[in-house]
């Protein structure tokens, strides 16, 4: 208890004694562990470097500027590129993620022994591995390109997708459900009638949020092979070319710019 | 007699240019996008027997062959993770506090607004590279990558909450004759802490994963082995690298949800 | 003793919310302010502490003048001033002696206060107001498990426990139901006599006005309108104040059953 009889007056503490001694403990050990862990980054950093990079810094400013517009022209394809590659692969993302969602989800699971984990483990592990990783591995079966890139995305998003709209769908208001139950509606009708006109508004802003999302992360995937802006970025910081690079920075820039204005319109549009 | 009523259900969007319009031009944007998309086929059916062989590599994964390796290169990630989660939230707080504007001059306003613009605008690959050249190879350069993302992250959710706070709690305060930095922490601080608490650990939990694909561009992590065992085909150590990934987020994500509901 | 001179305030937008309000409240009265919404009230009690700033006139409490105090003497000023919020304004996650304590805030400094190590004497003050209402025994529960009358009175020990000149008091009772609105008045009443307190207390019943304050003053449109005892509050007046009404409605005999102190002047107005 906070409070305390001591001799003659009430004493009174924010917290009982237990509780200060175990949130003291944790604060320790949260210490401990983070100093822990600088010791091992500064093990393995070579801190000469650390302390030379504000000059490395300013000399890379310098050879970045002026940008090489001219390079412009070689980056409309690969802008259009990385706009398809979120796109497309939000798209199936979206697709797929509609079923396992409903799976997921506690209220309309058809099984909890069985579909639900399996729908939980699939969530999980698509947004486990991060979006150039899956495309690093199709990459490696399928090939280098856009379809790699595609379904890297695709893959990815779905996790991300999946997660957020089963959260909405166990939140929706049962008694909405009830009442379309009542009618003698069929397992799809309910569903049609009284489940998904309750999450259509989360679904669509989830959509354009991971698009939004989908467009930054395909910008990279070119550095390893899946098509997009990433390419050139990669080639140029290869060939050292550090005007080509801030073009590039700045495409990478305008797209994200444009692509957040365009997700903020509709989303409020939605709402 | 009139002729009986019909009744049709309205369409979604309601001015029929403007419903037309989005179907024609959507219909086209996808009909360009797969039409350029070129998929070398033969390419993707030669890929068919390697994609059986990495799902095969599944079950059952090694972990053993290379597993110094594996384990020093998750240890790795873990530990960076762990200190560009702490540095990216402490160094987000003083720019969130200045991007809320309920809170701060709008000369402040908006500086803080534009380094959280500045730090969300690139992937956190983006500026891995980058770091990698100005600070030279390892996890230090992740970490300054990871930080970097973290505070536009946490900083801009941080503004949000202050800004959907109840003003009349914070009034409430100020009457009393509290200073400023009393009054950020007993109205503000307890309005926001609980959302921050939980957005900490996903922030968490987004730099783990991130840290485990910056080795790809020499940032730290169990990304360069990553890299290593696909270049190599040896999908097996690939198996178990990603199986451990999948692992420890799983033990996050659970260990997130508990700390939230105990934090309620 | 507070005292408003020539208090004006002028919005951005080019609204007069006071003009030129004159006003002097001796220490120890009991002051109701009505008027009808938008007439400025709300704005008047928060020039006198400055969570509004006035555009024009001098606040004067006792010898200092308010309108011109730097932010660090006016933290200070703020202390004299305890302020009562209509929906109760706790900080809702904090629990009932944090609250409490939060009026100590200008007199404790910011370490002190971060780790919630406040002296002795202001701990004994906490749980003796909490006591003089009634809820010693919620000081640990979280504001927000609390109800709506609770609240406001916990409210009332944090404004007092600053232990202040001058009570700001704004529409105590307009979340609260009609039995709860007059234990709090009297209640705010009671610990004004006995501290001799002066108070402004804003409020729209006007019923609870007349039954509770010594002195009623009308506002409409920034400026006042009336300025005298409850006893005199005829439907006329309330007509100049609020428009044309049925006011006897208004002012009908109060049938409460705990108690036997209606202002007589109430009854007689029907």
């Amino acid at each position: 208890m906070p409070r305390r009889q001591q001799g003659d007056s009430k004493i009174w503490q924010r917290r009982s004694r237990n509780r200060q001694l175990a949130i003291w403990f944790g604060q320790f050990v949260g210490v401990a562990i983070f100093v822990y862990c600088w010791q091992l980054v500064s093990e393995n950093t070579i801190w000469m470097f650390v302390a030379d990079a504000p000059r490395q810094a300013v000399d890379m400013m310098e050879r970045m500027v002026p940008p090489k517009w001219s390079y412009m022209n070689s980056l409309w394809r690969p802008v259009w590129d990385t706009i398809t590659i979120a796109t497309l692969g939000t798209l199936m993302a979206v697709v797929l993620a509609f079923p396992i969602a409903f799976l997921a989800a506690r209220n309309t699971t058809p099984s909890s022994a069985f579909a639900r984990p399996i729908a939980l483990f699939i969530i999980v592990a698509s947004r486990s591995i991060n979006s150039l990783l899956w495309a690093l591995m199709l990459v490696t079966i399928l090939g280098p390109g856009v379809f790699a890139g595609v379904l890297a995305i695709g893959f990815r998003s779905i996790g991300f997708c999946a997660k957020l709209l089963y959260e909405a769908i166990e939140e929706i208001d049962e008694t909405q459900v009830e009442a379309v139950t009542a009618t003698g509606a069929s397992g799809a009708q309910i569903l049609k009638y009284g489940i998904v006109p309750q999450i259509l508004p989360a679904f669509a802003g989830i959509s354009v949020f991971r698009w939004d999302i989908n467009i930054r992360e395909s910008a990279i995937l070119g550095l390893v092979g899946a098509g997009g802006i990433g390419l050139q970025l990669s080639s140029s910081i290869d060939t050292v070319t550090w005007t080509e690079v801030s073009v590039i920075l700045l495409v990478i820039l305008a797209t994200v710019v444009v692509s957040e204005w365009v997700s903020a319109k509709v989303r409020h549009a939605i709402i | 007699m009139s002729a009986p009523r019909t009744w049709k259900r309205p369409p979604f969007i309601e001015r029929p240019l403007l419903r037309w319009g989005l179907i024609t031009g959507s219909t086209l944007f996808l009909a360009i996008s797969i039409g350029t998309m070129e998929v070398n086929w033969e390419r993707v059916a030669a890929g068919v027997p390697r994609a059986e062989r990495f799902i095969g590599s599944f079950f059952p994964p090694d972990f053993t062959s290379k597993s110094t390796d594996i384990w020093e290169g998750i240890i790795e990630s873990l530990w960076m993770t762990v200190v560009s989660t702490v540095i990216g939230i402490l160094l987000s707080i003083p720019v969130g506090l200045g991007a809320a504007r309920n809170l701060s001059p709008r000369f402040i306003y908006l500086i803080s607004r534009g380094i959280l613009a500045v730090s969300r605008t690139f992937p956190e690959i983006i500026i891995a590279l980058f770091a990698v050249k100005l600070f030279g190879f390892g996890p230090f350069a992740g970490i300054i990558a990871l930080s970097i993302g973290s505070i536009g992250f946490y900083g801009k959710l941080l503004a949000e909450d202050i800004e959907d706070m109840d003003p009349v709690q914070a009034e409430a305060v100020k009457a009393t004759g509290a200073s400023w930095f009393q009054w950020l922490n007993y109205s503000v601080q307890p309005q926001v802490m609980p959302r921050m608490i939980g957005l900490a650990m996903y922030r968490f939990d987004i730099n783990f994963r991130e840290s485990a694909v910056l080795g790809i561009v020499g940032a730290g992590g169990i990304g360069a082995t990553l890299l290593t065992s696909f270049d190599r085909y040896e999908f097996s150590s690939s198996a178990s690298i990603l199986l451990i990934i999948i692992g420890i987020v799983m033990v996050v994500e659970y260990s997130s949800g508990y700390i939230r509901k105990w934090v309620q | 003793m507070l005292r408003l001179q020539n208090l004006t305030k002028q919005y951005k937008t080019g609204d007069l919310a006071l003009k030129s309000i004159d006003l002097e409240v001796p220490d120890g009265q009991v002051m109701a302010l009505i008027g009808p919404s938008g007439a400025g009230k709300s704005t008047l009690i928060r020039c006198v502490n400055r969570l509004v700033e006035p555009t024009t006139g001098s606040v004067r409490l006792n010898e200092s003048e308010i309108s011109s105090l730097s932010q660090y003497q006016l933290r200070k000023a703020r202390r004299r001033m305890g302020m009562i919020f209509q929906e109760y304004a706790l900080v809702e996650r904090l629990s009932v002696m944090e609250n409490v304590l939060s009026g100590r805030l200008g007199y404790v400094s910011f370490w002190p206060s971060y780790f919630r190590k406040f002296p002795q004497n202001d701990i004994d003050e906490a749980f003796r107001l909490l006591e003089r209402v009634g809820l010693d025994r919620m000081a640990d529960k979280r504001a927000d498990e609390l109800s709506g009358g609770q609240r406001q009175r916990v409210g009332i020990c944090r404004a007092l426990i600053q232990d202040p000149e001058l009570l700001l008091i704004d529409e105590p009772t307009a979340s609260l139901d009609p039995k709860t609105s007059r234990q709090i008045m009297r209640l705010i009443c009671e610990l004004c006599k006995e501290r001799k307190l002066s108070a402004i207390i804003n409020i729209h019943d006007v019923l609870l006005a007349q039954m509770f304050a010594e002195r009623i003053v009308g506002l409409q449109l920034g400026e006042i309108v009336y300025d005298g005892p409850p006893g005199n509050l005829t439907a006329e007046v309330l007509t100049t104040i609020y428009g044309e009404e049925d006011w006897e409605a208004t002012i009908e005999k109060v049938d409460d059953e705990e108690s036997d102190t209606v202002p007589t002047s109430a009854v007689r107005a029907k």
